[in-house]
């Protein structure tokens, strides 16, 4: 195994800027829209990966029955709420002080129990069976500190899944020149330097003592809207184990 | 409280059919109706039947009430479609090795086995003869009061109220309504002739007379649509002298005729909401279309909501979403738009075309059948299946659980 995994990685002005867009993360016609849109086509990948690694009934309800599930970067728990319904017993953290305010407002009034935390994953103890994050590691300080941070927190015969947007030509255009551009995905989001390539991102996993599973495309058409594919080139979302 | 996850208001046949297709799959509903069908539930014959296509039967049989209601249906075979005002016929005929273009059920068939069905839902909660006395549709669910005294709250409302539902429009939903100023008189009849399993449809510029075939192999089912004045003196008409102006509209073509139900009548209305969605609430059946019975598919359009609905729903509950979410009822509303939308706008131009009288019109119509027989859009409409979000057939509507 490589190093530990106690270092911060949480860049201060990251968190600031999802903070602010905190009040409007429920709205499903606010400015996280497109999240919202994400959210089935991230689910739908997340839910063969579970069916896949622990043989659940794929018509079941309640396929995480039983399991610990953490989300790191929750935001307002757009997908620990998803997981709490799939059965499992979920712990989501995020850096962002508004967000978890939010995220717990949420899930108590909708009867949800999912214990929402302010805090880094780097000063995390527990482990999990299912640790996710989703957009986050391409807004970290050190990917591979992350990584590291993520891998302890899984515990033995865990599944993680992340995702990610990839660094290319066409995701610089679709999600800061025309995303952010048009409005679509608030202004100051990302930062295209910071994205990571598939090829990249399998190189950060093996160092951390991690392998790979399948690695499925996010893409955008005017007929099919966000689904799953082929096509790795605008944002990926994929599994990973330990080695 | 009592939660469930999908309150379901109107239990017609639609609701009952709604509530069965999320029973199947594990998701627990509550049917709330005013109205008791254990009252109304007469084993007599009331002389209402419906043309069911055969993907609409393919979800009976998902849900399992298929097999016990075929015996008792009657297979359409082939379609005749005529100009009454001179009678040139145009075929419309079912390869024979494939399904039927149709199967004629008895209403009272399909309530007998829906209401049995229901009873031994295990997921379904019945609030026949209560009324909801107070809706509110909250930032995460909906809560119901109701006239029983409970409470009940779900994600998600879906109205299947059937066309006056007065819950779509306290909501807002705005319906284009108008009234064609005609009726449906309704009734079966006995014949001397046997109908081979065929059903005429016979255009009249007052509107369409439908004889469609049911079982023994001679009876049918006359549905025969009249301006509000002309439909009215016709109820009054003794027997003998209904029998005559039928077998005179119909050109003889079942031979001598006798009742074999009473006869009803039924206003003709037309309903066209674009939007079958709002605030964790769709509306589904007729609540969303009322369309002219003149191709007989309102009922299959409202089977083919139900289809979707349930598979969007199941879908949905799989990805743990809660089933109040945006993003599925978009779903819902993009796959079923554009067959609703299709289906309405077919049978209304139907009737326009066949309603305009004088020879001018004639020449028209007579140009539109022949447009009709190129196109055939009464065979399309009968065969028409679940088209919208690419052209993906529900799975209910393959006869097969999602
Ligand atoms: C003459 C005629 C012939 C037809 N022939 C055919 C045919 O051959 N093939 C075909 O496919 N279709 C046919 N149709 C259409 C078909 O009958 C309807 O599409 C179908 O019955 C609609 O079912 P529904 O459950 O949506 O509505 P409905 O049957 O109207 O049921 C609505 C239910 O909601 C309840 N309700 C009303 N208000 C409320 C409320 N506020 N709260 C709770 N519950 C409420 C009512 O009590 C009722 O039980 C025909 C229609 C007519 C008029």
């Amino acid at each position: 195994m490589s190093k530990a995994s106690t270092t911060t990685t949480i860049d201060a002005a990251e968190a600031a800027h999802f903070g602010k867009l905190a009040a409007d993360w429920w709205n499903p016609k606010g400015s996280s829209a497109m999240l919202h849109k994400l959210n089935p086509v991230r689910l739908e990948f997340i839910r063969d990966a579970i069916d896949g690694h622990w043989s659940a009934d794929g018509s079941s309800f309640r396929p995480l029955t039983g399991k610990t599930a953490l989300d790191v970067g929750c935001g307002a728990g757009l997908l620990c709420e998803p997981l709490a319904r799939l059965g499992a017993q979920m712990t989501g953290v995020d850096a962002a002080p508004e967000s978890i305010a939010i995220a717990a407002t949420h899930a108590a009034e909708g009867g949800l129990a999912i214990d929402y935390r302010c805090a880094d994953v780097a000063g995390m103890a527990e482990q999990f069976d299912l640790v996710t994050s989703m957009e986050v590691i391409e807004h970290v300080t050190d990917p591979a500190d992350f990584l590291a941070a993520l891998r302890d927190r899984l515990a033995d015969g865990g599944l993680m899944v992340l995702s990610t947007p990839n660094r290319t030509p066409k995701s610089r255009l679709a999600m800061i020149t025309l995303g952010e551009g048009l409005g679509a995905i608030p202004k100051g989001t990302h930062d295209w330097d910071k994205f990571l390539t598939p090829d990249e991102m399998q190189d950060l996993l093996r160092d951390a003592g991690l392998v790979a599973g399948e690695m499925r495309g996010i893409a955008f058409s005017a007929t099919a809207g966000l689904h799953l594919s082929d096509d790795l080139s605008l944002n990926y979302i994929f599994t990973a184990t330990r080695a | 409280m009592d939660s469930h996850d999908i309150i379901i208001l109107g239990g017609g046949l639609i609701g009952q059919t709604m509530a069965l297709a999320l029973d199947v799959h594990g998701l627990k509903s509550v049917v709330i109706d005013p109205v008791d069908p254990a009252g109304t539930l007469t084993t007599e014959f009331d002389g209402r039947v419906t043309a069911i296509s055969s993907s609409s039967w393919k979800m009976f049989d998902a849900i399992g009430i298929g097999p016990r209601m075929r015996e008792e249906a009657c297979p359409i075979r082939r379609i005749e479609v005529r100009d009454g005002a001179d009678g040139r016929p145009l075929d419309f005929e079912t390869d024979d090795m494939a399904d039927p273009l149709g199967l004629m059920l008895e209403n009272r068939v399909l309530r007998r086995e829906l209401w049995a069905m229901i009873q031994k839902a295990p997921h379904v909660t019945r609030k026949f003869g209560v009324t909801a006395e107070t809706l509110d549709r909250g930032d995460h669910r909906v809560t119901a009061c109701l006239s029983d005294g409970t409470t009940v709250t779900a994600p998600l409302l879906l109205v299947c109220e059937g066309r006056y539902s007065s819950t779509r429009d306290a909501v807002g939903i705005n319906v284009a309504a108008w009234d064609y100023a005609s009726m449906s008189i309704v009734t079966a009849l006995d014949h001397a002739i046997p109908h081979q399993n065929i059903a005429h449809q016979i255009f009249y510029p007052g509107g369409p007379v439908a004889l469609l075939p049911m079982n023994p192999g001679t009876r049918s089912a006359l549905v025969w649509s009249l301006p509000d004045d002309h439909a009215k003196a016709a109820m009054k008409l003794g027997d003998r002298a209904f029998l005559a102006e039928v077998s005179r509209v119909t050109a003889d073509i079942l031979g001598d005729l006798s009742f074999a139900a009473p006869r009803a009548l039924y206003p003709l209305h037309f309903r066209h909401t674009a939007k079958m969605t709002e605030k964790r609430l769709a509306l589904v059946g007729d609540a969303g279309h009322g369309i002219h019975p003149i191709a007989g598919q309102g009922f299959n359009l409202g089977l083919r909501d139900v289809a979707v609905m349930a598979e969007v729903l199941v879908d949905g509950a799989r990805l743990g979403l809660d089933l109040g979410d945006a993003q599925l009822l978009a779903r819902y509303q993009r796959w079923r738009a554009g067959d609703v939308m299709a289906v309405t706008f077919a049978c209304d131009s139907l009737v326009r075309l066949f309603g305009l009288p004088g020879k001018a019109a004639r020449a028209v119509r007579r140009f539109g059948l022949d447009a009709v027989q190129r196109a055939k859009p009464v065979k399309d409409l009968f065969m028409s299946e679940a088209r919208g979000e690419s052209g993906n057939l529900p799975m209910m509507l393959q006869g097969l659980r999602v």
